[in-house]
């Protein structure tokens, strides 16, 4: 407040990003009167972003985000005070922070300068090493033969880590862990990272690799006047694909000296560097040694910011342009030490369109249908997407971000597990099941936490779970109750004696009616498995419903089953039935462009099944036998083919390596046979559902007999 | 101050008020003896027709059945059921037609052929579907009269008619009592005609065999759809192709669906099995472009809102008594029948022995006509009053039968008892309002004309399990015949009795069915639905009475 005249507030914005990050933006600069515009590429012109604020600029190409001139041109020409840059894309980029300084444009985050020293790895290690915080050993040199790595690499002693030092968000890093195997690694490395990172991604860096580390971070944020404070540490340890999938502070099993000495570290070396704005300084934790060493520092606001956020009270956008503005912060790292202490623990939960049951492969599509818990002061839910909304492949996949704040770690997540049986999405396959059995994980809620956790507690979680008979009943009784509705408005429904028994003899003159479903239901025992369920009606809302699994098992009779239900929608079924000892409430949707796929929710979870079609229907739509196949399973370019045709192949062959979403991913062989067809070539673009292998159609049915 | 007031104030009437005197009050004891006595004969009725109904719901003989589901084929009761929409209610006929009628084929479950009312697509059709699991589905005579009842309730509710066809054709050794006759086998294709001419639509589904008369089944229907390799249509089937010609064909051939959907074009649609057929004939009707049930009605919307029943259904078991001589109080079944129990009661204080009155049943508004006792001509005026009100208006009629006779004796025919109860059959036999008929105790003499019979053309004529139908009781009529001096058969009573019971009248087609009583209220429902919903129209003022004799 003494240095008021150096104080000029932001009043107009440019938010250089899309999706999640860039409603929370507006969100924040619209309660604090700052005029905001957003940008837009083709793909994004009916996206929730482009929507939300007053203004709206077209970019064109789906690339166009990371167009930092012409989104400065844009700025300039609109006459835009600030640019708030968001995470990813040009957040991080110097270059594009120096361009929005050189045109007069505040640019919310760190000075360019520290930026670009924090972006080279190898710079931001020799200044942390003289700045006295701790680093792992490794190699951060110019040397970038692989004679001179691989020596770095015994010196540093196997296993090693080796990264770009352009790299972030697991691209291009690879675990060495024997001499042998080292310049395979590296080249493969290499690959990946030039791929993603484009040129300079090859050079290297060597890394000590610990074997059970935890990922603990330090929300730092500095003013101008070279005040700088710590908002709390993050764990981030659980992860998949090295990203993040549930992140939580204050960070657990953590003892007050190691916390505080973690947030002076991530302090001294926020100030090292002359930072300003919000950053996170990553640690890397050795659980066996309780040792931590800098990793790196993100000078941007990171994904997991609302942790921070909850757990500290605060709004970390406010302060970063109430810092850009030249503000001084707002609180005392005593001030926020006591919030932290009265405000408990918090969580968050990035929901992805992926399929953790297929190593979580990436997916897109549309949001046919999409329920979110209640929010509150408590329960928190960034989100770039809204029902009817097309998560593109074009761009991350991530949906939302739900995040959870208790009055201790364990609340918190029983309360993260509640409002995650809440959040319902249909039309693409999310990691929402598989986060709440993280959150059930008995060694999830223990603290137990190292980067490896997924993998090393992946039995039990991915554990099949059993689809109870309550999920077969309730899809048939969903699917007739929504044809009730259709044929028969409510109101005649009522006004009409459709729907009672009528006359003598059994079930007299109502209906039996039998529907066979499938479970396409990747994390469930009963996968692929046919199961019938019949149907009778016996008075309105009045059912008797038969589940029988097998021929040889005896069905499962429920009598006196009473429904009811409401089609808020073509689509959509919700409906209530009690059953002889319980109540159960479910919705049902189906898949508007595919009638027979259905998804249910119910009791906290989903289930996803297929009506089984008729014995009619191959016939009558004229489809012959389609001979055994396999389809890409997204958009994506083919890497290579890795058998040729003719070539006999075993179950979990490699067949095809895919790239999308610049990850690459084996497709391996369903089945054991022969190929008969290669349909594409290395370096054709494949939508979902296009045919890449063909079997003999004698071996496919061999194999079936 | 008062003093300029020279209009007195009109009272404020709210609409409640009228029902409030219109709530028929129960006077039901349902703790006394003579309650739990109805009830428990009345159970005992009721029990004999559930085992007789679910027996003739099985079908044919465990064989038949068995050979058919081999064949992939859908008994006929599931064709049904797919047909029909879901969370309707099938409105079935006369489903113990048959029972014990042919000496040497003591069942015919449901007479061969299940008919009824079904939602198909929003759209309530008339639906006849052969039973081959019953004698190859072919046509008794009692067959043939259920098949055209089925066609007289289509013509007379304007019902588009789906046929499942599946059946031999006549039953050859009875012949001559099927085929030529005005009202035999014949008289479908002529109904067929009629209907289609009258813009009743007429779908037909081939789903076995359709031999000689029976391939005009579907050549007669406006659209037909065939099952491959399964249904067939021919004129003579290859056995009396190769005895006529010696030339040997196959059915397929002569006249499997393939051919016929694309070389001879007498059907339009080919289908792979029973549940695709299913699935065409469900399309066919969509496309009918017919009002469909979720549209109000055009005419005679009915009330969106209304009340059930103050008093529980099931209380009529204890209220009909199987023993026709006690007294049945009307009021109390009306109770039990009608929107809210409020009836409002025409001239209730004369000629009480018969009631009449205004209801609503599920919404639509009905004229109740209904018996409290033997008919004086007093009642009889009173009905034929009655009975034009609800003509002039366009009200549909629903008569409760329960009546011995018109009054006799020296002071009653003085009374011109014969011109006054010719005034109620006048009246019941001309009006031009949709009439409805449930016999809920006896049916004897010229009360079941005055009460609209089966001769008086009721759209639906139910009877309850307690019912009895005959020009007297047994007792009386051997009374009768011993006072003119006959010498009475010590058999005749009993017969009389049997030929009495409800079943004997429900085998030979004389009513659409036996009802549980609980269920009246739905039955009636249902039939106003078919008679005033699709594409018909109740006219007012559209009646011309006959002369009433002064």
């Amino acid at each position: 407040s003494g240095n008021a005249s150096s104080v000029n507030p932001i009043t107009s914005l440019l938010i250089a990003n899309r999706g999640e990050i860039a409603l929370r933006i507006a969100r924040t600069a619209a309660a604090m009167g700052i005029r905001t515009t957003t940008l837009y590429t083709d793909i994004d012109a009916a996206s929730q972003h482009a929507k939300c604020a007053p203004h709206s600029l077209a970019l064109g190409p789906a690339a166009a985000y990371l167009d930092g001139d012409r989104i400065v041109a844009l700025a300039k020409q609109h006459g835009i005070q600030a640019l708030h840059p968001g995470y990813g894309f040009l957040s991080e980029n110097p270059k594009f922070a120096k361009a929005c300084e050189d045109a007069g444009i505040v640019f919310v985050g760190p000075p360019a300068k520290a930026m670009a020293d924090m972006g080279d790895k190898a710079r931001s290690k020799e200044i942390m090493t003289n700045a006295g915080v701790p680093c792992v050993p490794g190699y951060h040199g110019e040397e970038q033969s692989v004679e001179q790595l691989q020596a770095r690499a015994r010196e540093i002693k196997f296993p090693v880590l080796l990264k770009s030092v352009k790299g972030g968000g697991g691209k291009g890093m690879r675990i060495v862990r024997t001499e042998e195997e080292f310049e395979a690694q590296l080249k493969s490395a290499r690959a990946e990272a030039r791929a993603s990172f484009g040129e300079g991604g090859e050079v290297m860096l060597v890394e000590k690799y610990i074997v059970r580390p935890r990922h603990v971070e330090v929300q730092v944020f500095a003013d101008r006047y070279g005040n700088c404070v710590a908002l709390g540490e993050r764990d981030c340890s659980v992860q998949r694909r090295h990203q993040k999938i549930l992140e939580e502070s204050p960070a657990p099993l953590l003892d007050d000296a190691t916390r505080h000495d973690l947030w002076d570290k991530a302090r001294t070396a926020a100030t090292a560097v002359g930072y300003v704005g919000a950053g996170t300084v990553e640690f890397i934790l050795d659980r066996d040694t309780g040792e931590f060493y800098f990793m790196e520092m993100n000078t941007r606001l990171q994904v997991e910011h609302p942790v921070s956020e909850m757990v500290t009270g605060t709004d970390l956008v406010e302060w970063q342009f109430r810092v850009a503005a030249g503000e001084r912060l707002p609180l005392t790292q005593d001030e926020i030490e006591a919030r932290i202490h009265e405000r408990g623990a918090a969580i968050e939960a990035r929901i992805y369109a992926e399929n953790p049951e297929k190593g979580f492969f990436p997916d897109s599509g549309k949001l046919v249908h999409l329920k979110t818990p209640m929010t509150s002061e408590d329960i928190r839910i960034d989100a770039g997407f809204i029902e009817g909304d097309t998560v593109s492949e074009a761009y991350d996949g991530m949906i939302a971000k739900l995040i959870v704040r208790g009055k201790d770690r364990e609340t918190a997540i029983r309360k993260m597990e509640l409002a995650l049986r809440d959040y319902e999405v249909v039309g693409l396959s999310t990691n929402i099941e598989f986060l709440k059995k993280l959150c059930r994980s008995q060694a999830f809620i223990e603290g137990d936490l190292e980067t490896g956790f997924i993998d090393k507690w992946k039995d039990e979680l991915f554990k099949p779970k059993h689809v109870t008979d309550e999920v077969f009943v309730q899809a048939a009784l969903g699917m007739l109750n929504s044809q009730i509705a259709n044929s028969m408005s409510a109101n005649t429904m009522q006004s009409s004696p459709h729907g009672q028994t009528l006359g003598f003899g059994e079930t007299p003159t109502l209906q039996n009616r039998k529907f066979a479903f499938r479970v396409k239901d990747d994390s469930s025992v009963e996968e692929g498995k046919l199961v019938n369920v019949s149907v009778t009606q016996t008075g309105r809302d009045l059912f008797k419903v038969a589940v029988s699994r097998g021929e040889t098992e005896t069905p499962q009779v429920y009598e006196n089953i009473v429904s009811t239900s409401t089609s808020p929608s073509d689509t959509k079924t919700s409906l209530t039935t009690f059953f002889p000892k319980t109540r159960v409430e479910s919705t049902l949707v189906r898949d508007p462009t595919r009638d027979d796929k259905l998804t249910i929710f119910q009791l906290g979870h989903k289930t996803e099944l297929s009506l089984e079609p008729p014995a009619w229907f191959d016939k009558a739509l004229g489809l012959k036998e389609m001979a055994a196949s396999v389809v890409a399973p997204m958009p994506c370019k083919i890497l290579r083919n890795e058998v040729e045709e003719g070539q006999e192949v075993e179950k979990g062959a490699p067949l095809v390596v895919i790239e999308s979403m610049k990850m690459e991913t084996v497709i391996r062989s369903p089945q054991k046979g022969v190929i008969k067809k290669l349909a594409h070539k290395q370096g054709d673009i494949c939508k979902a559902g296009t045919v890449l292998v063909l079997f003999e159609e004698d071996a496919a049915a061999s194999h079936d007999a | 101050h008062n003093t300029n007031s020279s209009r007195s104030v009109a009272t404020f009437t709210p609409p409640h008020q009228a029902s409030a005197i219109s709530i028929i009050k129960s006077e039901l004891d349902t703790s006394s003896d003579e309650f739990k006595e109805n009830e428990r004969l009345m159970g005992e009725a009721m029990a004999r027709l559930e085992e007789l109904t679910r027996k003739v719901q099985l079908g044919g003989p465990p064989k038949a059945r068995e050979k058919h589901i081999a064949r992939k084929k859908m008994l006929p009761r599931d064709r049904v059921t797919a047909l029909i929409d879901p969370g309707t209610t099938f409105l079935e006929l006369s489903p113990l037609a048959g029972h014990e009628l042919y000496p040497e084929a003591p069942e015919v479950p449901a007479g061969g052929i299940i008919t009824g009312i079904g939602v198909v697509e929003g759209v309530t059709c008339m639906i006849v579907a052969n039973d081959s699991t019953v004698k190859g589905g072919t046509y008794y005579p009692i067959t043939v009269k259920k098949h055209l009842r089925a066609q007289e309730v289509a013509k007379e509710n304007k019902l588009p008619c789906i046929y499942l066809v599946d059946s031999g054709g006549a039953n050859l050794p009875h012949q001559a009592d099927v085929f030529p006759d005005r009202e035999h086998f014949g008289r479908i294709f002529f109904n067929q005609a009629r209907m289609s001419a009258a813009g009743i639509p007429q779908v037909s589904v081939v789903m076995g065999p359709c031999t000689a008369g029976g391939a005009y089944v579907p050549a007669m229907s406006d659209e037909s759809i065939i099952v491959q390799e399964q249904g067939h249509i021919f004129l003579a089937g290859p056995p009396l192709v190769k005895a006529a010609t010696g030339e040997v064909v196959s059915p397929e051939d002569l006249g499997g669906g393939k051919m016929h959907s694309s070389v001879s074009g007498v059907t339009d649609y080919l289908a792979v099995d029973d549940a695709h057929a299913i699935v065409l004939a469900r399309r066919c009707i969509s496309n009918l472009n017919w009002p469909v049930e979720n549209k109000q009605p055009t005419t005679s919307s009915p009330n969106p809102t209304f009340a059930e029943p103050l008093y529980p259904a099931e209380e009529l078991l204890g209220v009909a008594s199987t023993n026709l001589r006690k007294p049945l109080p009307v009021h109390e079944v009306i109770a039990r029948i009608v929107d809210g129990s409020v009836f409002a009661e025409f001239k209730r204080d004369y000629g009480t022995t018969l009631v009449t009155g205004f209801a609503n049943i599920y919404g639509h508004r009905v004229g109740i006509v209904a018996n409290n006792g033997i008919l004086f001509s007093s009642s009889a005026v009173k009905g034929a009053h009655f009975i034009e009100l609800c003509a002039q208006r366009g009200i549909p009629l629903v008569f409760l039968q329960n009546i011995s006779g018109f009054m006799v004796g020296k002071d009653a025919e003085r009374e011109g008892i014969a011109k006054n109860g010719a005034k109620l059959v006048t009246a019941v036999a001309c009006a031009d309002v949709p009439k409805f008929t449930v016999v809920v105790g006896g049916s004897y003499g010229a009360g079941n004309y005055g009460m609209c019979g089966r001769a008086y053309s009721p759209r639906f004529l139910w009877m309850w399990p307690n019912a009895r139908i005959g020009v007297m009781g047994g007792e009386q009529l051997a009374a009768v015949m011993e006072t003119v001096g006959q010498k009475v058969d010590p058999e005749l009573k009993a017969r009389i009795e049997r030929e009495s019971d409800a079943v004997y009248s429900s085998a030979r087609l004389w009513d659409d069915g036996i009802i549980p009583p609980a269920h009246t209220r739905r039955y009636l429902g249902l039939g106003l639905r078919a008679a005033l919903g699709g594409r018909n129209e109740v006219a007012p003022g559209e009646t011309k009475f006959g002369v009433f004799r002064m």
